[in-house]
């Protein structure tokens, strides 16, 4: 890898390679609308591991997509602002560190891939531009150079006939291929941590299949964090490692995947796994969770899923926020009756 | 009257490519539908599953008559509706209704929720005076689960869940005997998902109706079908009952299928049999020859590029299944 761009990296404040490289802090973000203060983020703190997989499980609206903006620093702002709390890459808090710094860690260090890639691409400029200019900009390569470069990326991600491809324009591409093309970028500048927003939402589930198939295999090879965002649990227990449940901006749920999908903790998240429709209980009913999310310019007081919660009782409905319990090693619920939950089969 | 309530019969639909500005050439067309057959009972769920390309919504819009089939027939409670005289197709079609996939579009932001679901009395005067219909329109309300008094209300005012419901209650106003579903729940939540499956579920035994149940979510068309149809480029692949198609398929397609889409246990991972296909679907303006899926298949042989195989029941498979080389492999369920 060339190297003036890492001594850059190098004159972060207080950068430690011993120190995880992604972790985030008790993280609040709000967007001031017209309508009132969306409360999108509200405390959210997860690390993650080099070579691991955490997934962020939540349906629409629950903060999810918004970490994630927060942690590239991309949200839009205004109306989105960070009103609190910190994001550190290898003990670096990024919301501290200048613009120009944090433009040197986006991409070279923590990249992302999004759920659309026909519109995440430039539809004007040809897939090769497009991965070449990283390496023009980032690296500062020959056009020659970076081309190369380019072809070399698109091989790696099984895009037959590279060399001619590189050439053309995101619309000729399949769904699929597209989405190929903005994993190769994502992975050109050889980033620690790669953050996949519904990277597969989009497509068939054959193609679905090969995508994942294609991120585990060139995560292992890297050794790469991955934060996979997504609502689907289906697609969490065949790749992640730890899953933090999302629920009107907080984390409500946490820990590895085989025991949340075991004995889930948390009532929103035992009601998710119940809505699954299950080959043992066809011709029944669905176990639906009633009611719809909250606003999140209104969450209800005391825990925000009590209105919607069979467990719920008064406590439940008053301040404080109940916070995140520990049920076992490396395992959390904010519920005040995660025992009752965990318990009831 | 016999047990069937619509049937089609080799239906073909295709798309014609054309050329030129002022003079307009054909130079292909896009086999969108190509030759199907299928039958639907009363009271049964019949699921069509396939990915985005095979055909599936073409297919939906020529059963419920929003598209003209090139040819091929199309019997609605044993009348040909193609042959019968426009009066009598309309009451025909009173009796098949949709339900779409985009509960935000689907619905006009400019119509008050009444209005929207009272709408097919409009098209269809005759169903029922103009003093009553307000009265239905309420009564429809509540069959959905949805607050009658809410009729005055604007789309925009209404969840994505909700607006779904709104779609249900639109397409039971004229008391159909067929509903057909395309992708109804593929654009909502996983929990409020649970819910509109519960409540169609709940209407058909309430009202008896039959669905045809079009999605690309292979677990919601096992829970809610009795009989599945697989579609690969405008054909259909391998049909049968729910349990023929899921615990014993035949058609490669459809083992792939099915083995790509993720169980929710991590306890599975790595145990089942996963098939990864190779490539893309092939466009339907030139499908290959012979066996369409033979470009993506890891049995395909030299017959099965010079004689499109049959969509019948074989040796090899208790079940109709258009595979020279039909055999049961089980990629549902961990390995041993």
């Amino acid at each position: 890898m060339s190297t003036d761009v890492n001594v850059k990296l190098d004159a972060l404040p207080g950068l430690d390679s011993d120190a995880l490289p992604l972790e985030v802090k008790d993280l609040h973000v709000e967007f001031r609308t017209r309508n009132g203060i969306a409360r999108a983020v509200n405390g959210v703190s997860f690390s993650l591991r080099a070579g691991e997989t955490r997934a962020i499980l939540g349906e629409s609206g629950c903060g999810k997509s918004v970490t994630a903006q927060a942690i590239m620093g991309i949200l839009d702002s205004p109306p989105g602002f960070v009103t609190g709390g910190e994001i550190r890459y290898r003990g670096v808090d990024l919301l501290k560190i200048r613009e120009e710094q944090r433009r040197k860690v986006r991409a070279n260090r923590i990249a992302m891939i999004f759920q659309d890639a026909l519109s995440a691409l430039n539809p004007v400029f040809t897939v090769g531009f497009q991965l070449s200019e990283l390496f023009r900009k980032h690296r500062g390569m020959s056009r020659s150079d970076s081309k190369a470069r380019a072809v070399e990326l698109l091989d790696l991600v099984k895009i037959p006939a590279a060399r001619q491809r590189v050439n053309e324009y995101p619309h000729q591409f399949s769904g699929g291929m597209r989405q190929r093309v903005m994993i190769a970028m994502a992975l050109a500048l050889d980033p620690e941590v790669l953050i996949a927003d519904e990277p597969t939402t989009a497509l068939d589930v054959t193609v679905q299949a090969q995508i994942m198939a294609l991120l585990a295999e060139l995560q292992q090879e890297r050794n790469m964090g991955l934060l996979l965002i997504t609502h689907d649990m289906g697609v969490v227990a065949d790749v992640a490692d730890q899953i933090s449940v999302m629920y009107a901006g907080r984390v409500i749920e946490e820990a590895p995947v085989r025991d949340i999908y075991e004995s889930p903790s948390h009532p929103y998240t035992k009601g998710l796994l119940e809505s699954i429709p299950r080959l043992d209980l066809k011709g029944q009913e669905l176990s639906a969770i009633k009611g719809l999310p909250p606003l999140l310019t209104d969450i209800p007081k005391g825990c925000a899923f009590n209105p919607r919660c069979r467990y719920a009782k008064d406590a439940c409905r008053q301040d404080p926020v109940p916070p995140l319990h520990q049920v076992a090693p490396a395992r959390s619920s904010a519920c005040h009756f995660w025992k009752e939950v965990k318990a009831d089969v | 009257m016999s047990d069937i309530v619509l049937e089609a019969r080799d239906l073909v639909k295709h798309f014609p490519l054309t050329q030129g500005i002022l003079f307009k050439r054909q130079i292909g067309a896009v086999r969108a539908v190509d030759g199907i057959n299928l039958q639907l009972r009363r009271g049964e769920t019949l699921g069509i599953v396939g990915e985005s390309g095979c055909g599936k919504s073409t297919l939906a819009r020529m059963l419920v008559g929003l598209e003209t089939p090139t040819s091929g027939d199309l019997f609605v409670q044993g009348r040909n509706m193609a042959k019968v005289s426009g009066a009598e197709r309309r009451r025909g079609r009173r009796n098949i209704q949709l339900v779409m996939q985009d509960p935000y579009t689907s619905l006009n932001p400019r119509m008050t929720v009444g209005d929207i679901t009272g709408e097919p009395f409009e098209v269809h005067p005759e169903v029922l005076a103009k003093p009553k219909r307000r009265a239905r329109v309420q009564e429809l309300l509540d069959l959905v689960g949805l607050n009658p008094d809410h009729i005055n209300r604007y789309p925009h005012q209404f969840s994505g869940g909700q607006r779904q419901r709104i779609g249900i209650a639109r397409a039971l106003a004229l008391n159909p005997e067929i509903i057909l579903c395309d992708e109804p729940v593929s654009a909502l939540d996983v929990s409020i998902q649970a819910q509109v499956i519960n409540l169609l579920e709940k209407l058909q035994k309430e009202l008896g109706l039959s669905y045809i149940f079009i999605a690309h979510d292979l677990s919601v068309v096992r829970h809610i079908a009795d009989r599945v149809a697989v579609m690969y480029l405008g054909r259909v692949v391998e049909t049968g009952t729910e349990d023929q198609i899921y615990e014993n398929p035949t058609h490669p397609y459809t083992q792939a299928l099915l083995s790509a889409v993720p169980v929710p246990d991590p306890k599975l991972r790595g145990l089942r049999d996963q098939i990864v296909l190779t490539g893309d679907v092939p466009s339907p303006a030139n499908p290959p020859s012979g066996c369409r899926f033979r470009t993506r298949c890891w049995k395909a042989q030299e017959i099965c590029a010079q004689q499109e195989p049959e969509l019948t029941v074989r040796q090899s498979s208790a079940h109709p299944s258009a595979c020279h080389f039909a055999e049961v492999r089980d990629v549902v369920h961990a390995q041993q």
